[in-house]
């Protein structure tokens, strides 16, 4: 039988993994630490917080969040962040799916001691994700799940009276929008996606706490931790080019472990030339949320579904947005729904 | 104009026009004469004689419009014998044999670099290889220059070594420039001939003679060379990828490239990348780590290397369109193996994004174009421009490109430095925190690196850019790397030590890294 390998940092411990991040044998103890240290040192660096700030965190029940939350509750005690927690989930509607995710989130409030707001597709917009899934039939679903949940935890977040959203984006997940956003030539995202904190003029600031993380070593973590997530993917397909996305970053990781973090660097980099126009950002003439077009993404959706037309609002987006902005005269079943959605924002606490 | 809607366009194997659904279409979309011999996209059916035109004519095109060749200027031809590089001698010599409002004026010559040696060839198959190629090079008229890989071995440092713009001449107009060259073409014209009317290709035969660079065409490869084969497979067993030994190889073919350009006095350098190889770079570098090189990677010209400008005229040109022209025109190209030609897709990851973006272009047909689109959109990262600031910005001492690697807070670099760093040391366990005590804000924990233990690739890593680093991360040691890659190195890091020094007294802090330009 081989000895054990022993820990590359302290040298006593016994091994227990090999970072995929650095390909380090270590112990437990040391990855956990370094595992901190290492979101601590981002948080730090990036000046993510500001002392007083309430933050609301996106649970989603998932590990990503999951971690977050933990590791925020925890970074927030030891370094003295000053901060106000709380965590928000939004109740998509996917029966199943979400019941489930939402009992681990509730476990967690639970665990955490931090206080739980959900807000729900259905109050928001009328419409629950296996209600709009039956109308739109099984593609693009994420579409719209992706442009309701942005603006389902906004809401909730200014409702709550937050000064920032935490999301659990991790390093994996931005390599994997770089790499979307540069196959189909989207600029502007582009830029934006590699950021670490977005959104401040307007709209409530985004940070993303753990976009240094690799996936497997939030996985990690939150295995030594005995962090209790919901593990199952969205039962909703995501659209093609994000799963081809992954699948190449899959690929790209097996031949060269750090592919994620030269992701991520090549992002950072990006220049854009100056002289390409970029989309500005304006306000959505229907509800007022942040908006590069006279109305949101997420109300000409929602126009699409309320017509009974969902595929309008999908790909050509200025068909729609002339459709809606020439003739602002709402039919009956847009006044009813609207109404139904303004009476409906409102946050359900735990 | 590069889609290549119909097929695939990315594999660069010409089949035959198809008809498209509906029925063929009975004359050329543009003369609407001729026969039609292939479709570029759904519905364009050219007639041979017209598709032609097209092709010249963009050629020409993009020259004219970005007007950077001035007359009477040397141009070199990097010529792989690929497709494309093939395409672009053939589209020169079109441009050179046009009647005189429309040609090109400028003195080409070409260059092959033989990489059989990292390639696994023989001598022998080398010594065919090489007279197949003198005679398509022979039947273009143009001087030529012949080299091998190997002799990067015996290369100067000061090919690592950007030259100022200054040194060539801005005073003169591209419009002075031109008229100029023609008087001087028309005075140099009468007095030989007594008057116009001498065919092209005399003058241009002429201009070839005259050529100091000629007397190199008949140089064959010496013992030099052949001593150093041993040496570059040393040195490419060295790299335990073949990500990194197929960065290094372009590292190194493009350094002996600029050497041949600066010794024979060619002022550009003409590349054959396609539209679709575009593509293939762009994201392919993107996953490199290179996001902040890509427009000079790839774009229409590069000026990187200050004295001599790199372009890439074939950019605009699919794989597929050049596949057609080449065999309607019968141009003639050589098939010389590269590194991972027998490589498995997942081999590297120059093999896994050609075949995923040949695979979604056969899902998605506007793969190709839409990226190489995305590419048209960058542009060179602020303070990266080298034609105003006083200070020359620090440069990789392999791509020469401005160093992406200073320290931005909140980076994926700053996040991969302290992850190496902590692993070094004992580990901050949980009830030591350094705040523990003193909570007052939220930035107080916050250290200078430490440096761990010294892997060999150390002293060379901070002349480097990101992505050159992760090449010579990958290899065992660094010892066979040519000599002049270590000894502009050593160059390198002595006048920092002495800037250093001389700027000692004026800094308040010991910081390693370079400053934030
Ligand atoms: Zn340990
Ligand atoms: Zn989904
Ligand atoms: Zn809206
Ligand atoms: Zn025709
Ligand atoms: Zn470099």
């Amino acid at each position: 039988m081989p000895a054990p390998v022993l820990c590359q940092s302290c040298g006593a411990g016994r091994a227990a993994l090999r970072r995929p991040k650095t390909g380090q044998a270590l112990c437990r103890e040391c990855f956990v630490a370094a595992f901190e240290a290492e979101v601590h040192g981002t948080i730090v660096a990036a000046r993510l917080f500001q002392p007083g700030e309430t933050v609301a965190v996106g649970a989603s029940g998932g590990k990503d969040s999951t971690v977050l939350a933990h590791l925020l509750r925890l970074l927030n005690q030891r370094h003295g962040y000053g901060l106000r927690l709380l965590l928000l989930s939004v109740d998509e509607g996917i029966a199943g799916y979400r019941d489930d995710s939402l009992d681990a989130v509730r476990r967690n409030r639970g665990r955490l001691g931090l206080p739980l707001h959900v807000v729900s597709y259905r109050e928001l917009y009328g419409w629950s994700m296996d209600r709009i899934a039956r109308h739109v039939g099984p593609k693009n679903n994420c579409t719209f799940c992706g442009v309701f949940r942005r603006q389902a935890l906004d809401r909730g977040a200014a409702l709550l009276g937050a000064d920032k959203i935490a999301t659990g984006h991790n390093a994996d997940d931005v390599a994997e929008t770089v790499l979307m956003n540069f196959l189909r030539g989207d600029v502007g995202r582009l830029r934006r996606c590699a950021g670490i904190l977005t959104g401040s003029e307007g709209a409530l600031p985004r940070c993303k706490p753990l976009k240094h993380a690799y996936e497997k070593e939030i996985v990690l973590y939150a295995y030594f931790q005995g962090l209790d997530y919901f593990s199952t993917e969205c039962v909703y397909a995501p659209n093609a080019y994000r799963g081809h996305a992954r699948t190449l970053l899959k690929d790209l990781e097996a031949i060269r472990p750090s592919a994620v973090a030269d992701l991520v660097h090549s992002g950072e980099r990006l220049a854009v030339r100056e002289d390409v126009r970029m989309p500005t950002q304006g306000t959505c003439q229907r509800c007022g949320y942040l908006s590069s077009q006279p109305l949101c993404k997420a109300c000409v959706l929602l126009e699409g579904l309320n017509r009974g037309l969902p595929r309008l609002g999908i790909g050509k987006p200025s068909r729609m947005q002339k459709v809606l902005t020439d003739a602002e005269k709402p039919e009956v079943g847009f006044r009813e729904d609207s109404q139904q959605a303004s009476r409906a924002i409102r946050t359900v606490d735990f | 104009m590069c889609e290549s809607e119909e097929g695939g366009g990315c594999g660069g194997g010409g089949r035959p026009a198809r008809a498209p659904r509906g029925g063929r279409p009975l004359k050329c979309m543009k003369c609407k004469e001729g026969p039609p011999v292939l479709i570029i996209r759904v519905g364009d059916a050219f007639c041979k004689a017209c598709f032609k035109d097209y092709f010249v004519h963009k050629f020409r095109a993009l020259l004219g419009k970005n007007r950077c060749i001035f007359p009477g200027e040397k141009v070199l031809l990097a010529f792989s014998g690929g497709p494309a590089s093939s395409a672009m001698v053939r589209q020169v010599q079109e441009g050179l044999s046009r009647e005189a409002a429309k040609k090109l004026r400028f003195k080409p010559g070409i260059l092959f670099v033989d990489e059989g040696g990292v390639c696994g060839q023989g001598l022998e198959k080398r010594g065919e290889v090489r007279s197949q190629l003198e005679r398509i090079l022979r039947a273009t008229g143009f001087p030529y220059h012949l080299v091998n890989l190997e002799e990067v071995f015996g290369l100067p440092g000061s090919i690592l070594r950007a030259v100022s713009h200054s040194a060539t001449d801005h005073s003169q107009s591209y419009k002075e420039a031109v008229d100029g060259f023609i008087q001087q073409q028309e005075l140099l014209q009468c007095e030989r001939t007594g008057g116009p009317g001498e065919s092209l290709p005399g003058r241009l035969a002429e201009l070839s003679i005259q050529d100091p660079s000629e007397k190199e065409t008949a140089e064959v490869p010496g013992p030099l060379s052949i001593s150093h084969t041993a040496e570059l497979t040393r040195l490419f067993g060295a790299v335990k990828t073949l990500t990194a030994r197929e960065e290094l190889l372009q590292t190194l073919r493009n350094h002996l490239i600029l050497h041949v350009a600066r010794t024979s006095g060619y002022t550009k350098v003409m590349m054959g990348d396609s539209c679709t190889r575009v593509a293939v770079k762009l994201l392919t570098n993107l996953c490199l780590g290179r996001g902040a090189f890509l427009a000079g990677d790839t774009g229409f010209s590069d000026g990187r290397h200050g004295d001599v400008l790199v372009l890439r005229p074939m950019r605009e040109y699919s794989a597929k369109e050049i596949a057609f022209y080449n065999r309607l025109f019968g141009v003639p190209a050589i098939f010389t193996p590269a590194l991972a030609t027998k490589a498995p897709d997942r081999a590297s990851i120059h093999r896994l994004i050609e075949s995923f973006l040949c695979k979604l272009q056969s899902d998605f047909p506007s793969t190709v174009s839409t990226v190489y689109r995305t590419g048209e959109k960058l542009g060179a990262a602020p303070g990266d421009d080298d034609s105003d600031g006083a200070t020359e910005p620090e440069r990789c001492l392999l791509c020469l490109c401005t160093l992406d690697t200073n320290v931005v807070d909140g980076s994926s670099l700053q996040s991969t430095l302290l992850s190496e760093e902590l692993c070094q040391k004992p580990p901050l366990s949980a009830g030591s925190s350094c705040c523990e005590d003193a909570p007052t804000q939220t930035g107080c924990c916050k250290a200078p690196p430490v440096a761990g233990a010294i892997p060999p690739q150390v002293w060379l890593l901070p002349l480097l850019c990101y992505s050159c680093r992760l090449t010579i991360k990958d290899m065992s040691c660094l010892e066979p790397l040519p000599p002049y890659i270590h000894s502009e190195a050593e160059r390198r890091r002595r006048s920092r030590a002495a800037m250093k020094q001389e700027i000692q007294e004026f800094l308040l802090e010991d910081d390693e890294a370079p400053p934030a330009s």
